[in-house]
């Protein structure tokens, strides 16, 4: 059993670009954004940076592969340059590798940072394409939406919820996140919504409607790392530790084999218990004080909070209408928006998540600032309910 | 004795109707409603010649053993390719052994009972002991002809063997003459039709009964011994005169199915028999005409095995779940008769590499999967190391064949966001009742219908087009079935 990451490595500083639709800006300009917030929050120089770790997906557009893009844009001081790729969940990946590179003794300050610029393709939605050359000639023709919306007809049949409960209960899903992004200046939507507006907004992937689904956005975010022993030294103050990274993969269980039932995710429950152990969470429904996740689609949250052993199995529908998950519940989830709101730039985006949590143990969260908050639990997937990536990070005050 | 031992036959399920045809031209034609009864067959948009073929193949060998075929052939005028065999593709898709004699037999509306006239002389000549020959056919027509109203879409599929013969050969007879009635020139989409009195009086009404009575006197039989005439034949009424020219009672005149499916082309004298061999009492003789630059025709005897044959759908079960379309302008999508904006997510390159198909072309064509021979799992795709994760045996999978496995509906969804022929795309998760699953495409499904346990049945059809380089993707989907009346 390995020692685990707990408490070796500490945030020094994050930084986010504003999302949305940024016409105004490519992908140099989104990093540049987030890291010289991050660079001014750590307060450190380009040449205490050891090493830098790069997360986007897309490489049809946006700044293509390698590392390159990211020292060119940065103009980096010819450091290392990893470039990291798991979809969606692609940021995790950047903050996985350079807590991971400090924790190791590697280096001392490492950088982390994602980008995604979705707003050239011409066309609202993620770029099409099934990658290979057997996938294009025998997968279903799908969309995202579409194949997170398996999951509702699967939970449906599942917990014998009807039609009505489950998009009643993926509509408040929204309708919080709305309200949540309302109060968050970085947010690419900013705009509470009714009821009415979501149950009656046009179909998109039955049952998902427009506003199940996340926004499409621009965007960058970064993290820069190091040990508790640097930060303090440097004279930081209410250190912000990684508590738990957690990465689990599908192995094809759930595309080809009878055992899963559709409506979960199989990766989430195995990331999350591992996350919990190595954080030291025995109850995580009275233990973590707020929770970003992966909320691609409303569907998709509302599984979630009973895959990361929130909610318990088939009760989900029932905490989130009884408002556990809103600004005022026990649990807040999506304090800045989330992926619905803030928006959802692939590469950044789990990155996103941790900066919110970050300023949130740290008092900084502005209008959206919870009472004190110890234990912040990011849940970043990439892939689609039967195929994906699931990581699950756990931040904290130092000693929390 | 050597003949049919099996048929089979499939149409498509949507039947556009005529009426809904006429109602789209009445601006420029205000009689074209006057003969607007009835429907015709209609190819769903990811079906062609290829995928019927499969079909009324499947149809015709439900429940047999298909390792004892030997011979595959396709008649056809419209074959996706000009040059890659789609009998192959056929063979393929149904998991047909890969030592068998295979060919396209094209060109002509006789292409259909030309072909069955070359499997029954390969069957005879002992070189071939079981033939499959299917014939298909889905024409392009323009927009407001009378060939849009005449035609319709199918496929019926044919074993000629020596053993259980259901419909013995008797004999038959050929006549080839370069009568011109209509062509369809390299490259062009559609037919030019020359005048129908003449078609009718010179063509039809001078070949056909010549034919027939050449096959007659061959075989030692008159018009008189008929019991079931088949003629495919777009003219009303032409059928009985031309049997009452050649001393066939009138009684035997087989209905053409105009009324219910249209003229299917170099498949419908194929598709006439197999729905005349559904009720054909033993005993009864069958004569096939196919009219095409000439004419085939060919003599059948029903044999008391009719009685004992499996059950199968047939082209009456295919006339049973037909649904009626009222929107013409589907089936102008669906045709590609009509430039509509599909949006840029069907700009994606649709490229297949021709290297992955071939490795995989088990996989793609056939649905064939694994089976792991140390925990029994079934498994789609096969793979080198076992699925089950209390097995994960490496090299322990045999092949299984999922096509016509039973399997139900997990997961679905109607999605509105992907490129789509006929939105909303639905799709899912597919479980099959003997072990594996797959994500797979539904089609031929009603908006509304679909939910969780539906039992599906897996098809043939077009996954995609690549108009880029004019070929086109086949693999397997699903289409969901209505719960059976308790």
């Amino acid at each position: 059993m390995p020692s685990g990451i707990k408490d070796k490595v500490a945030i020094l500083g994050m930084g986010c670009a504003k999302f949305g639709e940024r016409w105004d800006s490519g992908p140099d300009e989104l990093m540049v954004e987030a890291y010289l917030e991050a660079m001014q929050d750590a307060g450190i120089e380009p040449s205490q940076l050891d090493a830098a770790w790069f997360s986007t997906h897309i490489d049809e557009i946006g700044t293509g592969k390698g590392g390159t893009p990211l020292s060119i844009a940065l103009r980096l001081p010819n450091i290392g340059v990893t470039r990291v790729e798991n979809f969606c969940a692609s940021g995790s990946e950047a903050f996985r590798g350079a807590v991971y590179a400090v924790a190791a003794g590697a280096c001392d300050i490492a950088l982390a940072v994602g980008v995604e610029k979705l707003k050239d393709t011409g066309y609202g939605g993620l770029p099409t394409g099934a990658p290979g050359t057997l996938l294009p000639q025998w997968g279903a023709n799908g969309s995202a939406p579409g194949n997170f919306a398996q999951l509702a007809s699967a939970y449906r049949a599942k917990h014998g919820a009807s039609k009505e409960d489950l998009k009643r209960a993926i509509a408040h899903v929204s309708i919080k996140s709305h309200a949540n992004g309302a109060k968050n200046p970085k947010a690419h939507l900013q705009k509470p919504i009714t009821e009415e507006q979501v149950m009656n907004a046009p179909m998109i992937a039955e049952p998902l409607g427009l506003f199940d689904c996340c926004g499409v956005s621009d965007g960058a975010a970064a993290a820069i790392v190091t040990t508790p022993e640097i930060a303090k030294a440097m004279g930081k103050k209410d250190l912000v530790t990684v508590k738990a990274l957690q990465l689990s993969v599908s192995n094809g269980l759930e595309s080809a084999h009878n055992s899963w039932d559709g409506s979960y995710f199989h990766t989430t429950r195995i990331a999350a218990r591992k996350a919990y152990a190595e954080a030291g969470i025995h109850n995580p429904r009275q233990d973590v004080s707020m929770i970003e996740v992966h909320d691609c689609f409303s569907i998709t949250e509302l599984v979630t909070m009973e895959d990361l052993f929130i909610s318990p199995e088939g009760g989900a529908i029932r905490d989130v209408m009884d408002g556990f998950y809103d600004a005022d519940g026990k649990v807040p989830c999506q304090i800045d928006g989330g992926l619905k709101c803030f928006g959802h730039p692939i590469g950044a985006s789990g990155l996103r998540m941790l900066y919110e949590m970050y300023l949130q143990l740290q008092g900084r969260a502005g209008a959206r600032q919870l009472a004190a908050p110890k234990i912040g639990m990011t849940h970043n997937l990439g892939g689609s309910p039967n195929t994906n990536v699931c990581s699950v990070a756990i931040i904290g005050a130092q000693g929390a | 004795m050597i003949g049919i031992t099996h048929f089979g036959g499939y149409l498509p399920r949507l039947r556009l109707q005529r009426k809904a045809i006429a109602a789209a031209h009445s601006w420029m034609n205000p009689g074209a409603g006057a003969g607007a009864k009835g429907e015709r067959s209609m190819a769903n948009w990811d079906e062609d010649a290829v995928t019927m073929a499969v079909e009324a193949a499947r149809d015709c060998l439900t429940g047999q053993d298909r390792t004892g075929i030997d011979a595959a052939y396709l008649g056809s005028t419209t074959l996706p390719f000009s040059d890659r065999q789609c009998a192959g593709i056929m063979a393929a898709a149904l998991g047909l052994p890969d030592m068998i004699a295979s060919a396209d037999i094209t060109s002509s509306q006789r292409a259909g009972t030309s072909a069955l006239i070359q499997a029954l002389a390969a069957v005879k000549s002992g070189d071939v002991r079981q033939a499959l020959i299917a014939a298909s056919d889905s024409r392009r027509t323009k927009a407001a002809s009378q060939q849009e109203m005449q035609f319709g879409d199918g496929a019926a599929a044919f074993v000629l063997g020596s053993e259980n013969v259901l419909a013995r050969y008797l004999g038959g007879a050929s006549l080839s003459v370069d009568f011109v009635d209509h062509f369809r020139g390299e490259g062009e989409d559609f037919d030019y039709n020359w005048e129908e009195r003449w078609i009718r009086d010179e063509g039809y009404s001078k070949i056909v009964p010549r034919a027939i009575r050449a096959a007659l006197t061959k075989v030692g039989l008159t018009g008189a011994d008929i019991h079931h005439f088949i003629l495919p034949c777009v003219f009303g009424g032409l059928a009985g005169s031309i049997a009452k020219i050649c001393g066939i009672p009138a009684e035997a005149v087989a209905d053409n199915l105009s009324s219910v499916c249209g003229d299917t082309g170099a498949a419908h004298a194929m598709v006439m028999l197999a729905h005349v061999l559904e009720t054909a009492k033993p005993g009864a003789r069958i004569l096939v005409a196919g009219f095409g630059q000439g004419c085939d025709v060919l003599i059948f005897e029903a044999t008391e095995a009719m009685a004992r044959r499996p059950a199968n759908g047939g082209i009456s079960g295919s006339l049973k779940t037909g649904r009626p379309e009222t929107n013409y302008m589907k089936y102008l999508v669906f045709r590609g008769l009509v430039t509509w904006e599909k949006g840029m997510r069907a700009e994606k390159d649709n490229k297949t590499a021709l290297t992955t198909l071939y490795r995989k072309r088990e996989m793609i064509l056939g649905l064939i999967g694994g089976k792991c021979t140390k925990c029994g799992t079934a498994q789609f795709p096969s793979a080198r190391i076992c699925v089950n994760p209390n097995c994960n045996a490496v090299d322990s999978q045999e092949p299984y064949p999922f096509a016509d496995q039973p399997a139900s509906i997990l997961s679905w969804s109607a999605d509105f966001l992907t490129f789509s022929m006929d939105p909303p795309q639905h799709y899912g998760m597919v479980t099959f009742d003997g072990g594996g699953r797959f994500l797979a495409d539904f089609t031929d499904c009603e908006a509304g219908q679909v939910e969780s346990g539906m039992r599906v049945r897996m098809v043939f059809r077009i996954k995609d087009f690549d108009e880029k380089r004019g070929f086109r993707k086949y693999f397997w989907k699903a289409v969901p079935l209505p719960a059976p009346t308790p």
